[in-house]
């Protein structure tokens, strides 16, 4: 454990040391205030307009602003968690550390372990940045704080299946930009592989749904908190895991 | 203390090493030659575990780098052909992330890290960038990452490469002065460097041990009478008329005069060993003779020797030291 934490520490150094966390951070909290303030607006008129009309149906914070919010956030994760994920591996192998974690006392599991955790507590103080954002709907309207709390849970399980893949991505190539590429690329593919569900028998098309990445968010948003979808998450991000384990494995014996 | 059996390692059809066997005893240096490709880096990352063999296997400290890997790794240091820095890192937090990997204890870890600083004299950067360094400060960094866990065993590729003339001079210092608490494996394709600072050296082309022994062997055992230096009380030119009239020598070169005495470096046909005529027609002669001694060949002959002409090496290399 103390390797994995040893790990991690140097990781989330070298991501401050670089400007990688900088613009991560900075252009999640643009990209986010700018969905938030557009949804504030929207929710703003939408109330005013049930106002004149009378009030037909009830307006729901929870429903028509943190929701939406929350699968926007998706789509920045979308294009900044493969920054993240880009170097991890690549760099190292790039500039030959990999020799030194390889022939120190670690095991694969620790290094990878510890690299994720490394990106998973950046990504965590990314995400931290909109929680100003949702304590000023607190303080000023009256959400409920369930589907906040599961909103976040999903945000982060989902940004943990993104780390884990951009790990395994990371660790099949010295290049970083091939591997934020590459990285972009599967993550595009797991966010609209349900478009062709509806074109496909009801099989196929349960399947593709339950592959979708952003699918199995939706409930997390709403305050549902399903085992499926936990299921989904935490056994893509063990098998990212795995794969990238194997995949520095194989490496040894590749030479 | 380091035990190599039979180590075999194959990329594709290509074999990087091929049966490679050598032991080496606690305490010693003892020095990896080969040319560029000869499989010396491979060889030391089987040792390191950084790669498994294809074949055979690899004691390190008691402990098989394969079935054993950790316990291995926890006994070795390794200083690659590259240093394995981080850029972004200073040098001490550097090391002192090195420490927690390698798992020196929390309560060692300063006191360790000041040690081996001053060792390898690096504190007077201990807080700037490891990516701003000079190659020789790198390479003692690189240094001070392999002692840091006091290893049983230190395995060094090439750990002058790129420096300096003042720079190698230390280096070369400090892995002699390294020598006594950690058993040592460098490998180098500067030929010095294996005659100042290893007890025993093995030579390797190819993928394949050509030769294992101490330098000084070594150069004796490979041309021993072939060449000789003569020097004599007597006329330059007579001398050098009746030395090369002795049957079996084929030159003779005037290499140095000091004052009525002359040195000539004489060569003879290979195998042949002319001293006792050389010495016989000096004395006959009516000259002193004052020295006479096969004149050694230098381990970068011998290098060149065993690595172009196989052949010629092993007619010259005596049969006891051929390992194979």
């Amino acid at each position: 454990m103390s390797n994995i934490l040893a790990i991690a520490q140097r990781e989330l150094k070298s991501y401050f040391a670089s400007p990688i966390a900088y613009i991560v951070i900075g252009l999640f909290s643009i990209m986010f205030g700018w969905f938030f303030v557009n949804l504030l607006y929207y929710f703003q008129r939408m109330s005013m307009q049930a106002g004149m009309t009378g009030g037909g149906g009830t307006m729901n914070v929870n429903d028509m602003l943190i929701a939406p919010l929350f699968l926007n956030v998706s789509v920045i994760l979308l294009f900044t968690l493969p920054a993240v994920t880009m170097r991890t591996y690549s760099e190292e192998k790039r500039s030959g550390t990999i020799e030194l974690l390889l022939t120190s006392p670690l095991t694969d599991f620790e290094i990878v372990m510890g690299k994720f955790l490394g990106g998973f507590i950046l990504y965590a103080a990314m995400l931290a940045i909109s929680l100003p954002h949702v304590a000023l709907l607190f303080l000023y309207g009256n959400p409920e704080w369930q589907p906040v709390v599961t909103g976040y849970l999903g945000l982060l399980l989902m940004g943990g299946c993104f780390l884990a893949l951009g790990l395994f991505i990371s660790s099949l190539t010295k290049n970083q930009v091939i591997s934020a590429m590459a990285t972009f690329a599967v993550f595009l593919m797991f966010w609209v592989i349900n478009w062709m569900a509806s074109f496909s028998s009801p099989t196929t098309q349960a399947v593709l749904n339950h592959l979708s990445i952003t699918e199995h968010l939706n409930d997390f948003t709403k305050g549902v908190l399903d085992t499926k979808h936990l299921v989904y998450y935490l056994s893509f991000i063990g098998f990212g895991l795995f794969l990238t384990v194997r995949s520095v494995d194989s490496e040894r014996w590749r030479g | 203390m380091i035990e190599v059996q039979h180590l075999t390692k194959r990329y594709g059809p290509l074999k990087a090493v091929d049966d490679v066997s050598f032991k080496v005893e606690r305490g010693e240096i003892l020095g990896f030659l080969g040319p560029n490709g000869a499989g010396k880096t491979t060889t030391m990352r089987v040792l390191t575990g950084y790669i498994p063999p294809s074949e055979g296997r690899a004691i390190v400290a008691g402990f098989d780098v394969f079935d054993q890997p950790i316990e291995a790794k926890r006994r070795t240091g390794y200083l690659p052909e590259t240093p394995p820095l981080y850029p972004e890192m200073t040098v001490r937090e550097y090391l002192s992330f090195v420490a927690r990997i390698k798992g020196v204890p929390r309560s060692e870890r300063a006191s360790r890290l000041d040690y081996v600083m001053g060792r390898t004299r690096v504190t007077d950067v201990a807080d700037r960038h490891c990516g701003k360094l000079s190659k020789g400060y790198r390479q003692r960094v690189g240094l001070a990452q392999a002692i840091l866990h006091n290893p049983d065993v230190l395995i060094l590729d090439e750990p002058t490469a790129g420096l300096d003339p003042k720079q190698i001079i230390e280096t070369r210092q400090l892995i002699k002065e390294l020598a006594g608490d950690h058993t040592i494996i460098l490998s180098t394709h500067i030929l010095p460097e294996v005659s100042q600072t290893c007890h025993r050296v093995v030579i390797i082309n190819k993928g394949r041990v050509v030769a294992v022994d101490t330098p000084a062997n070594l150069t004796a055992r490979l041309r021993g009478s072939e060449s000789m230096y003569v020097q004599v009380d007597g006329l330059g030119a007579d001398v050098k008329k009746a030395l090369e009239a002795v049957p079996g020598v084929t030159r003779v070169v005037l290499s140095d005069t000091r004052g009525t005495a002359t040195g000539f470096e004489v060569d003879s046909e290979s195998g042949r060993d002319v001293r006792r005529e050389l010495a016989s027609t000096v004395v006959s002669c009516g000259w002193g003779l004052l020295e006479l001694r096969p004149m050694r060949m230098s381990l970068e002959e011998i290098f060149l020797h065993l690595t172009t002409e196989e052949t010629a090496a092993a007619a010259a290399v005596p049969a006891e030291v051929i390992y194979e």
